[in-house]
């Protein structure tokens, strides 16, 4: 097995009396796209926003290898955990507006990006910005509207160009298709796809969507009130899932 | 009631003690050289500070004229501009407050005066070390157009996260070829906070940087001051090759003292333009050579 790049062992988050997710532990490698599967309240958002660094965790470790130094998660200041969103973790969330400032143009919301790795220059700024747009197939003639005058699909598109503008070590995808017409969907799963490819970048695939995690992740887990219940290469997982809930997911999916 | 009446009574109520000095009791003028103490150890930190209740309405430079009362000393000597402009309403109002109730001298030139409190502009003449510029600030957060939540404002001076803020001058060159933003320039202090230049004019911006003088800036109604210490660097947020540049009227020259290369107002109902500076332009009117020598070292 490679080297992971992210490892989180036993990670527990607690609201309350609810526990959102239980001793959760998985790897990722870079160049790996691993997929968390479960329906919504199974938990799997909660362990992407605790590793993104929006929510603190209860409990349990998460190491980051970047430069071939380990980081702990966990114990960095909050400030230290934001500097790592500007260019190590990325995150793409499934409503654009969440990631996206809909009142700036396109090629914007990409400088944010980069202006926040201290990019300077106006020129390459905006040929950084026009070249990543390129790659997510959003015209270049769009690059200076407000994104709030695009469609569902092409926010995420810019979305996506905008997680990957500074070559992130880690990229957290939260049900990147959810909300997009299946004709749409299975265009920015395609884009998804290549750019995972060509990256080399570790991402995490949260979906309650069998498809899609089939599509982008070679391996997943199954998540079911906050527990990792099955784990294993995703096209055995679709193909003869052991445990109950797995196989009454895999039912579902083929409706 | 006369005038010289009105402004004993002022100086009796604001002092109780014979020896206190201006409307300010001690205590308070205590207070805001606490803060600018705080603002001076950290340059283009917004410190927060009690202002006061001011005879004249927030919003009317009862920032500025806190901070120069709480500076102020018998030997020195002040000079109040509006837009350049020592005659302004405002500025002779504000001036004869501070003389009347401190009695400390007051001049219109800026070689002279120890302590300048200023709206919107630097006077055209070479400020020297040891003389203090105080700048009425309406609005003292640069960021305020790019965020309005003040925790979030707070976090992202605390963490130099300033992407936002050149996001805005991103959008503002795509969309208009140029940074439109004419005047409260925002610059970058001592390499670490960014500041809001007050509504002085971009003309005047270059001179924040590395000036000999203190720079004192006060917010009344926003309740914030901070500062400029000398020699310390101030540059304008610009992209690497999109080059900082002043305003510049092509052709333009005083009608009172002929000079092109001074901060010029337009005057529509003479059809032309005028010195921003009076003091100075006068002077020039007036042959003074010092005058002559500042606006040809520019031409040059």
């Amino acid at each position: 097995m490679r080297d992971w790049t992210l490892r989180l062992n036993g990670l527990t988050k607690r609201f309350g009396a609810v526990t959102a997710c239980e001793e959760v532990d998985l790897e990722v490698a870079a160049g790996e796209a691993l997929g968390i599967i479960g329906e919504s309240g199974s938990g799997k958002s909660t362990v992407l926003r605790c590793i993104a660094g929006d929510l603190p965790p209860t409990s349990g470790k998460a190491q980051l290898r970047v430069a071939g130094e380990a980081l702990r998660l966990f114990d960095l200041s909050p400030t230290e955990r934001r500097r790592l969103r500007v260019s190590t973790i990325s995150v793409v969330h499934q409503d654009p507006v969440d990631g996206l400032d809909l009142r700036l143009s396109a090629g914007g919301n990409i400088a944010e990006r980069l202006t926040a790795a201290g990019w300077r220059h106006f020129g390459r700024i905006r040929a950084r910005a026009a070249e990543l747009l390129e790659q997510v197939e959003v015209p270049l003639g769009r690059m200076d509207d407000p994104v709030g005058t695009f469609s569902g699909g092409m926010r995420q598109r810019v979305q996506l160009a905008k997680a990957v503008a500074n070559d992130p070590a880690l990229l957290l995808l939260d049900e990147p298709t959810t909300g997009l017409d299946a004709s749409v969907a299975a265009g920015v799963l395609d884009l998804i796809r290549s750019l995972l490819e060509e990256s080399g970048v570790a991402s995490l695939v949260v979906s309650h969507d069998m498809g899609v995690v089939s599509m982008l992740a070679s391996r997943a887990v199954v998540m079911h009130h906050g527990r990792i219940v099955e784990a294993g290469l995703t096209d055995q997982l679709l193909e003869d899932p052991h445990h109950a809930y797995s196989q009454w997911l895999v039912a579902a999916a083929r409706g | 009631m006369s005038h010289a009446t009105w402004t004993t009574s002022v100086v009796e109520l604001a002092s109780g003690e014979p020896d206190e000095l201006g409307h300010l009791d001690e205590q308070s003028k205590r207070d805001i050289r606490h803060a600018l103490l705080t603002a001076v150890a950290v340059p283009g930190y917004q410190v927060p500070f009690a202002s006061k209740e001011m005879p004249v309405a927030r919003g009317w430079g009862s920032g500025g004229l806190q901070v120069t009362l709480a500076v102020v000393g018998t030997e020195d000597v002040v000079k109040v501009i509006d837009q350049g402009d020592d005659d302004g309403v405002n500025a002779a109002n504000l001036r004869r407050l501070i003389a009347t109730t401190t009695g400390t001298a007051h001049t219109t030139d800026a070689r002279t005066a120890t302590i300048i409190q200023t709206r919107h502009r630097i006077p055209e003449d070479r400020l020297r070390p040891g003389q203090i510029l105080v700048l009425q600030v309406p609005v003292p957060e640069p960021l305020r157009g790019v965020e309005r939540d003040m925790r979030e404002l707070c976090r992202m001076h605390a963490e130099g996260d300033y992407a936002r803020m050149w996001v805005s001058l991103y959008e503002d060159v795509v969309r208009h070829g140029v940074i439109t933003r004419t005047t409260g320039y925002p610059v970058l202090v001592g390499g670490r906070y960014v500041m809001a230049t007050t509504p002085i004019p971009r003309f005047d911006v270059p001179k924040l940087h590395e000036a000999p003088f203190l720079s004192l800036f006060g917010a009344g109604r926003e309740k914030r001051v901070y500062a400029v210490p000398p020699h310390t660097s101030v540059e304008p947020l610009t992209f690497e090759d999109l080059p900082f540049e002043v305003e510049r009227t092509p052709g333009a020259a005083c009608l009172l003292c002929g000079a092109k290369e001074s901060y010029l107002v337009e005057v529509p109902e003479r059809d032309g333009w005028i010195c921003s500076d009076t003091a100075w332009c006068a002077r020039r009117r007036d042959g003074d050579e010092e005058a002559e020598l500042v606006s040809e070292a520019r031409d040059a």
